[in-house]
């Protein structure tokens, strides 16, 4: 392989892993602000309880997001510096605003609500996680605005000696429909992951309980019902609005990406009306859109791309020939920007068996995942405890669905763009357009040992830390709601300014003092 | 003043700000197997930075995130250039960051041993490597005229890299130690104030010889004065740090930082990477930028959102102000040595 691939396959890993983090502290954050201003406006404990046990799990998760985003940061000058030259101008604003206006937000007062429990005042202390969600949600806003420039990019004009985009309208840029769509789509996206783990952890804590013979009288029992519960409804909603704001942005993308949708569908040529394709198989090892065999429902994908079941939707065949001779057959012959692709044929249909499939991965993970959902609220409805072994390991099992669901998007979204990294803009008359293939993206002095050396570096070293991740979050959801609080009565009652816990034991526990007590505050930290 | 001048005094401050908080806490973590004999201490000086690290570390993104803002061209040719450092940067920052959150995991004291030794050999990786490069930037890379790198993989890493290194990390020892003089109470007070005697004098010469000798390269008479500044902030930290006057001292090795560092920026503008194949070659701040427009929209940002940033960082220095004590029992008994005037805190 040479540079282009290996930095291309470091992107993808590096990206997909980041993303396994940042769903799970974006959706499990929004529902931990729910569940702290629950116990604050009511001091009933089981919500207290529930923001220190799910606390701790968003925790032990946020952080690693923070470390595997500083690979995102710095990779886009470590190996795709003429893609970081090309859209200077609007790409790295948009990072340098995500960290003065989010990332800021998002450590500072995470830090503060980690070491404030009782530290500063009650309500106060609830605002700091206000605050740090916020900053996580507006961080996701200002990368998807970036993303989704790259996918549609507006608010620029072409500079008329490099070619490059010169920003005219940072408000288009921000208001990007593209970004828009994505925006929300993500965010929904993060909930279902939150939902998700509610409802498998809650409903295997419920099980665990009644086969000791626990009673459903105690306080963990309440907890994990209300987990369940909250989970269950926040999933089936948050599908919902997946499947609503999907549909949005793929109205979008059969106007900005034809290519892209086509390809999803494995759609070869123009029909009107245009069939949904269910299942396709195709010749292996052949990306030829002839080869590819597909099951149908007549109409259907019609009626996704324009709302009826009637109009036209051109096949990846009738695009790949309007690309070629708009962008060109050929990359230009310039082998200092293009490597050894200069002078060879682009192919501009994206790689069919990854975006048909993945298109469906994306789909079919989310519906189990609702699915699943649906099966918890409905098995325990007015207070019933399933048993079943194979419904509540299946329901431990799910809590994977919605991340591979994340995941097969955004590979679709990512990999459904090539060969651009930069798609052309269609409201814009073609001499205007500016658009930016990834082969020419690469950093032009970097060696393909030198990507090689940091691909293997960092995935040996993101395999050892998922392992770890894994372990401690299994090992934690195992102990139990108490887990997070040595003492077993709720602490900190009161939050009140008080000086005597500005001891060494940090206030968060107030746990008998002993010993231990040393670390309280950095047990419910960590 | 024009916006490209600006800027590059936008993303100098934002360095310095990164090196003036993350230095002490890089520099506590560095010093956890000097100071920390015992493990109550070190877990006293991990307490000392444990709400604050992660605030300050975005300090670090926030300045790269703006040399790629207002400067893709310096962000383009310095990042490639120094490829294989970074990673090596990164992989500092990604072991630090998770060590400090997963070691209290368990209670079992090789776990917990384990991860504090991750949490200092990060963050030793983390200040040599940023100084690294910091050092390459101010004192020269080797890139061709289309500002890519020459002659392989550490064809940067040079003297100007060691230099770099070396002056970060021993700033941030002596920063951290002053900070834990400052922070903590008990032993670990004292041995950082004994620390931060012995060694300022000797740790604050790379930072100087860094900074005089980019002076002396393409100073100006303000850059001679910053220099001299910073020296003498160097007398004051080790002549306060003498009489017990913590605060005072941690103050004067803040100004030996923030004059040195203005210094090698200052001295070095309009210059964002000189080349050590030819001048000519020398990427300026004109060549890098972006559009007016662009950083018109990014000084209203930052001038709206700065302040508000500065706000709250300073607001969790003042929450978390007081002195830390390693003995758990110490409720009940007079406290010695009572906290210093939370203005002398930095925010």
């Amino acid at each position: 392989m040479d540079v282009l691939d290996i930095a291309r396959w470091q992107f993808g890993i590096t990206t997909v892993y980041h993303f396994m983090m940042v769903p799970l502290t974006i959706g499990l954050g929004i529902l931990l602000v729910v569940m702290h201003t629950m116990w604050v406006r009511t001091d009933d404990p089981e919500w207290l309880r529930m923001t220190r046990f799910w606390g701790k799990v968003f925790l032990i998760n946020f952080v690693l997001g923070v470390a595997t985003g500083l690979v995102q940061e710095f990779q886009f000058g470590l190996a795709w510096s003429e893609y970081s030259r090309f859209v200077g101008d609007v790409f790295g604003s948009l990072l340098a605003l995500e960290a003065l206006l989010a990332f800021f937000l998002e450590s500072t007062f995470l830090g503060l609500w980690i070491f404030g429990w009782g530290r500063i005042p009650k309500k106060l202390h609830l605002a700091t996680l206000w605050a740090a969600v916020i900053g996580s949600t507006v961080s996701a806003y200002f990368i998807i605005a970036a993303n989704s420039w790259m996918q549609h990019p507006v608010g620029v004009v072409a500079d008329d000696a490099t070619g490059r985009p010169v920003q005219v309208d940072f408000l288009a840029v921000l208001t990007n429909n593209t970004a828009l769509a994505a925006f929300t789509h993500t965010i929904v996206a993060a909930l279902m992951v939150a939902g998700a783990l509610l409802v498998g952890v809650g409903l295997y804590h419920l099980r665990r309980r009644k086969l000791a013979g626990r009673s459903p009288e105690e306080i963990d029992h309440r907890v994990w019902r209300r987990s369940v519960r909250i989970g269950g409804w926040v999933s089936l909603a948050a599908f919902v609005l997946v499947a609503a704001t999907g549909d949005w942005q793929a109205k979008l993308m059969y106007h900005q990406q034809p290519l892209k949708m086509s390809s999803a569908e494995a759609l070869c040529e123009t029909e009107a009306p245009a069939s949904f394709s269910i299942f396709a198989w195709n010749k292996l090892g052949s990306n030829e859109c002839d080869d590819v065999h597909s099951i149908t429902v007549p109409g259907l994908l019609s009626f996704l791309a324009h709302g009826d079941f009637t109009s036209e939707v051109p096949g990846v065949n009738e695009l790949q020939e309007r690309y070629s001779e708009v962008y060109g057959a050929t990359y230009p012959d310039d082998p200092s920007r293009f490597g050894n692709l200069a002078g060879e044929p682009v192919d501009y249909q994206p790689v069919l068996a990854v975006t048909y499939w993945s298109f469906r991965l994306m789909i079919g993970m989310g519906a189990v995942s609702a699915g699943v959902a649906a099966h918890a609220l409905w098995s325990t409805r007015r207070g019933r405890v399933p048993t079943s072994r194979i419904g509540v390991y299946g329901s431990l099992a799910a809590v994977g669905a919605p991340f591979v669901a994340n995941a097969a998007g955004w590979i679709f979204t990512e990999m459904g763009r090539q060969p651009f990294v930069v798609v052309p803009n269609p409201d814009v008359p073609v001499d205007e357009q500016i658009w930016f293939f990834t082969a020419q993206a690469v950093s032009p002095g970097v060696t393909a040992a030198e990507v090689w050396t940091s691909l293997g570096a960092l995935t040996l070293v993101y395999g050892v830390l998922a392992v770890i991740e894994l372990g401690l979050l299994t090992r934690f959801i195992r102990s139990g709601i108490t887990a997070g609080d040595t003492s077993t009565t709720p602490p900190i009652g009161t939050g009140r300014d008080d000086d005597r816990r500005e001891g060494p034991d940090g206030g968060a526990g107030g746990a008998g003092g002993g010993r231990r007590a040393d670390d309280d505050v950095l047990q419910f930290a960590y | 003043m024009d916006l490209q001048t600006l800027w590059f005094a936008a993303v100098a401050v934002l360095w310095i700000g990164f090196l003036l908080l993350e230095g002490f806490d890089f520099g506590v973590a560095a010093l956890l197997p000097v100071l920390g004999r015992r493990t109550a201490d070190r877990h006293l000086m991990l307490r000392s930075i444990g709400p604050l690290w992660d605030g300050n570390e975005v300090w670090l993104i926030t300045a790269a995130g703006a040399v790629f803002a207002a400067f893709p061209g310096w962000y383009a040719t310095w990042l490639p250039a120094l490829y294989l450092p970074f990673v090596f940067v990164l992989f500092g920052l990604i072991i630090r960051a998770v060590a400090f959150e997963w070691r209290h995991q368990s209670h079992d004291p090789r776990w917990d041993g384990t991860w504090t030794h991750v949490i200092t050999v990060g963050s030793l990786i983390a200040a040599l490597g940023v100084g690294a490069a910091l050092g390459t930037t101010t004192l020269g890379l080797p890139i061709d005229g289309d500002g890519i790198r020459v002659g392989g993989s550490f064809a940067g890493v040079g003297w100007a890299a060691l230099l770099g290194a070396v002056a970060v990390l021993a700033f941030s020892l002596v920063h951290g130690a002053l900070f834990l003089a400052l922070k903590t109470d008990g032993d670990v007070r004292l041995r950082a104030r004994a620390f931060a005697l012995r060694w300022s004098p000797v740790a604050a010469l790379p930072l100087l010889t860094w900074a005089g000798w980019v002076h002396l390269r393409s100073g100006t008479p303000v850059t001679a004065v910053l220099w001299v500044v910073g020296a003498l902030a160097v007398l004051v930290t080790w002549a306060r740090i003498r009489v017990d006057h913590e605060g005072q001292a941690f103050a004067g090795w803040a100004v030996l930082l923030v004059s040195s560092a203005a210094t090698i920026f200052g001295a070095a503008y309009p210059v964002v990477v000189p080349s050590t194949i030819d001048p000519a070659f020398d990427v300026t701040i004109a060549d890098a930028s972006v559009s007016n427009y662009t950083l018109t929209v990014m000084t209203w940002a930052a001038a709206v959102g700065l302040p508000v940033v500065l706000g709250y960082q300073a607001w969790t220095y003042w929450v978390f102000r007081k002195r830390l004590t390693a003995e758990p029992q110490h409720e009940d008994a007079p406290r010695s040595g009572e906290a210093p005037a939370p203005s002398e805190l930095p925010a």
